[in-house]
């Protein structure tokens, strides 16, 4: 079976402006999402906090739960349906609350408390109780973005090393260009960005530069080929050649991913929903990004004549 | 070639006997024990069976200042003895501040403290209306020590309440310089096992029981109104405290800890043991259990744990006792911080906790299959589908793909998350990947005219720089990932990183040798366009 005719031949760099600029577009209005609402949406692992999954016997509502709560002093928390496969069950609830001034544990042992005194201690379950304090958020903040800050600079190493730097270049915007779009799209949708959800970035850093890494194989590898060819068909050349594969593979993350994002629970829903959206837009900046940053950049400032860094 | 072929096949076929071998006791309970005994079930982690992660905060510091309290009383009494005049004796912090009657006394105190307390420095003196104040301060080592002894005390304190007898897969350890790091699979009352470790230590004294014979007792007779209780020793290997011998005591508790006065440290033939005292009325009930138990032995227990048992020798005491168990100094002087703050030697707090009911565990570990199922069925008949016979092959090498994987976890007693098992699922569609670069390469090869052989040859050959590439940046992401992640994270990072390691081995080594061999059996391998159309 075959998806892409062989001998496709689709200008992708042609319309190259149009593509960049709608990217352009979608990390403005992403930003724009961010400083609206001051900063990303940290989920409790990196603001601290206190998480609460309960299931109750009887269905109950978001507000039983919340009255329950603010009948003991607890009036500032967030009370959510947990969603099971896009729908809530009426019996499984995310409970949400800040530090606030006491003792962390203070806060989880009595807001543990509240639930099973209010609905009655066999009338519930306590699921999941995640509880971080200010001094572990904190530190989690700097690991995190330490750790996604390393993994950039490590790919460029990598990147720098193994291509010319047009294309290093193209493959680092379009990294960058799929961290940013993941991140609008976290705050676009309300979705808190918690500690699997770093996990996911790291994933998409490393999975992003891959696809690119294989068209600019192939730029490589056809430059030897057609010496005389400019450098703009080439490269359309080369991501028309490979287009099958960048769809395929794709294609089967995706799904395995989506998989993983309706059924694989609501402990890494976050996570799954992240790879989602940084698989669709590193996939797009494979081909619409890379390519044309590099081929921009040559066309400013390249020399004429076009020799790969390493045979 | 034919040799070479016969080798690489040998060698698929060790490395899947390898793989079941590992595999196999985690899905199979019925196994002969030399199985058994080299081959261990994958440990799930707390995400997946349940259980709570605590990490604690260790107030380290506060154990240096209470240090520097004791000193000062122990000081005054010392000072008292030794006839050396003082107006007062105060503890700041980590400074200690004595001021002398008598300026001509400061050479017989700075004797005393540099004998009794060397971890003390002197910082100054000074003349204070007529007086002399001088002003020591705990070395930063000393200070060091203290806290590093906090720490470690504190571990050995929870462990010991959290599970006397030694028999539970608690995990408690120091982490950093004042965090403890506390993992209990399986436990469901968190709160409990919080206020276990909080509680204030229990310091009780009872009479051992001799009318009753400890055998008798331990064979399962135990005397209704007696328990077995057991001694402290030190392991001489470890330097930790461990469960000693069985002592069979009686249960009324005649006294307990809170009527203590006081606690310090004494010397006795360079032995060090602990004085106590108690207030009045601990004095006075402490004097009526002499009176009525005069040649029986006092059990004193701290935590249930008999630290020592000494033989009440005369009907008076008025009040004071001492405690000798072969203790080491340090040991002596964390009991008295532990008698006189009541508690651990410093107090703890919760900076984390994370608790997983079991019905969540199971509920993750059935979402987890479900979506294992789901994604891995879509990816192979996907293959099938598209690359025909090559893609079956390639679907063989991404189950040997996923055996390895669950192999490498059991032999490296590595543990399974639940991020673990999206490691896993993501594997298996980044695994494939390989494949498709190899395949979609000798298509095009074979499009260009060439001999399927060729084909194949120049398809492996060619796509392995991308494969490598590619396999290659989602490690580095993968093991930063390892670098920061804590607990489920970092099995993530760990199935992702076998899996692609893996992956480079079972879908270009593995593939290649299949279909190596099929071609040797002069079959053609169908990779999913009719030659005719290329």
């Amino acid at each position: 079976m075959e998806l892409i005719r062989q001998d496709l031949n689709i200008d992708f760099l042609k319309r190259r402006r149009l593509f960049m600029g709608l990217s352009a577009l979608l990390i403005a209005i992403g930003i724009v999402s961010l400083v609206i609402k001051g900063g990303p949406d940290f989920g409790i692992d990196f603001a601290g906090g206190l998480l609460i999954e309960l299931r109750t016997k009887e269905p109950a509502s978001t507000g039983e739960v919340r009255r329950i709560l603010s009948e003991k002093g607890f009036k500032g928390a967030i009370v959510q349906n947990a969603w099971e496969l896009g729908k809530a069950s009426g019996h499984d609830f995310l409970v949400r609350m800040d530090l606030g001034e006491g003792k962390p544990e203070d806060l989880s042992q009595g807001a543990r408390r509240a639930l099973e005194d209010g609905f009655g201690k066999d009338k519930i379950e306590i699921r999941r109780v995640e509880l971080v304090g200010p001094k572990v958020g904190k530190e989690l903040q700097r690991k995190g973005t330490w750790a996604v800050a390393l993994a950039l600079v490590a790919i460029l190493i990598y990147l720098a090393w193994r291509f010319e730097f047009k294309y290093s270049l193209g493959a680092v915007v379009a990294l960058f260009h799929d961290v940013l779009i993941t991140l609008g799209a976290f705050s676009i949708t309300n979705t808190e960005i918690d500690l699997p959800v770093v996990a996911a970035f790291l994933t998409i850093v490393g999975y992003s530069v891959n696809d690119t890494i294989v068209i600019f194989d192939r730029v490589r590898e056809n430059l030897k080929k057609y010496r005389r060819m400019p450098l703009a068909d080439l490269m359309n050349k080369s991501i028309n050649e490979t287009l099958s594969r960048t769809i395929l593979t794709a294609g089967t993350v995706f799904v395995t991913d989506l998989a993983l994002f309706l059924f694989g629970g609501g402990v890494i829903h976050n996570f799954a929903f992240a790879l989602l959206v940084g698989i669709v837009a590193g996939t797009y900046s494979t081909v619409f990004i890379a390519s044309p940053v590099a081929l921009f950049w040559e066309e400013k400032f390249g020399k004429k004549k076009l020799v790969p860094a390493r045979p | 070639m034919k040799l070479d072929l016969k080798w690489r096949m040998a060698a698929i076929v060790l490395v899947l006997v390898l793989c079941i071998f590992f595999v196999m006791p985690s899905l199979v309970d019925d196994l002969p024990t030399f199985w058994k005994k080299n081959a261990r079930k994958i440990s799930l982690g707390l995400d997946l069976r349940g259980g709570a992660h605590l990490l604690l905060q260790v107030k380290a510091e506060e154990a240096v200042k209470n240090s520097v309290v004791l000193t000062a009383g122990d000081l005054k009494d010392i000072l008292l003895k030794e006839k050396i005049r003082f107006a007062r004796i105060e503890p700041k912090e980590r400074t200690l501040e004595v001021v002398l009657l008598k300026a001509e006394q400061e050479g017989d105190l700075l004797n005393i403290v540099s004998r009794q307390y060397p971890g003390f420095r002197k910082l100054s003196s000074l003349p204070e209306d007529g007086r002399l104040k001088i002003t020591f301060e705990l070395s930063e080592e000393e200070a060091k020590r203290i806290r590093e002894n906090a720490v470690r005390q504190a571990v050995e304190t929870i462990r010991n309440r959290l599970d006397p007898e030694g028999v539970k897969e608690h995990d408690i350890v120091a982490q950093g310089e004042e965090r403890i790091l506390v993992q209990l699979p399986g436990v469901e009352d968190v709160e409990h096992a919080k206020e276990m470790i909080k509680r204030v230590a229990l310091l009780e004294f009872k009479i051992v029981d001799r009318e009753h014979s400890l055998e008798e007792a331990l064979r399962g007779n135990v005397p209704p109104d007696s328990e077995i209780l057991y001694t402290s020793k030190v392991d001489p290997r470890t330097g930790r405290r461990m469960r000693g011998d069985p002592i069979l005591v009686k249960k009324q508790t005649l006294l307990t800890g809170d009527m203590l006065d006081q606690a310090r440290v004494e010397f006795e033939y360079n032995m060090p043991r602990v004085a106590i005292s108690f207030d009045s009325k601990g004095s006075k009930i402490f004097d009526q259990i002499a009176e009525a138990n005069v040649g029986k032995e006092l059990a004193i227990i701290l935590d249930n744990t008999v630290y020592s048992h000494p033989v009440i020798k005369q009907r008076h005491y008025g009040g004071r006792a001492v405690i000798e168990g072969n203790f080491t100094p340090e040991e002596a002087r964390d009991l008295v911080v532990i008698l006189k703050a009541g508690s651990l030697p410093a107090p703890v707090e919760v900076e984390e906790e994370r608790t997983v009911g079991p019905s969540l565990g199971r509920d993750s570990i059935q979402a987890g299959i479900v979506a294992g199922l789901v994604g891995s069925l879509a990816v192979v008949i996907f293959m099938v589908i598209y690359y025909g016979t090559a893609g079956f092959i390639a679907d063989l090498a991404l189950a040997l793909n996923v055996l390895i994987i669950m192999a490498a976890m059991a032999a490296l007693r590595a543990t399974l998350t639940l991020p673990g098992i999206a490691g896993i699922i993501l594997g298996v569609g980044m695994a494939v990947d390989a494949n498709v670069l190899i395949f979609e390469r000798i298509r095009e090869e074979l499009r260009a005219g060439k001999p399927f052989r060729q084909a194949v040859d120049a398809g492996f050959s060619r796509a392995f720089s991308a494969i490598f590439d590619s396999n290659l940046t989602t490690l580095i992401a993968a093991a930063l990932l390892f670098q920061f992640g804590t607990g489920p994270l970092r099995g993530f990072a760990v199935t992702l990183c076998i899996g692609l390691v893996a992956n480079l081995f079972t879908a270009v080594w593995v593939t290649r040798t299949i279909m190596d061999y099929l071609i040797s059996q002069r079959r053609v391998v169908g990779v999913g366009i009719s030659l005719a159309s290329g």
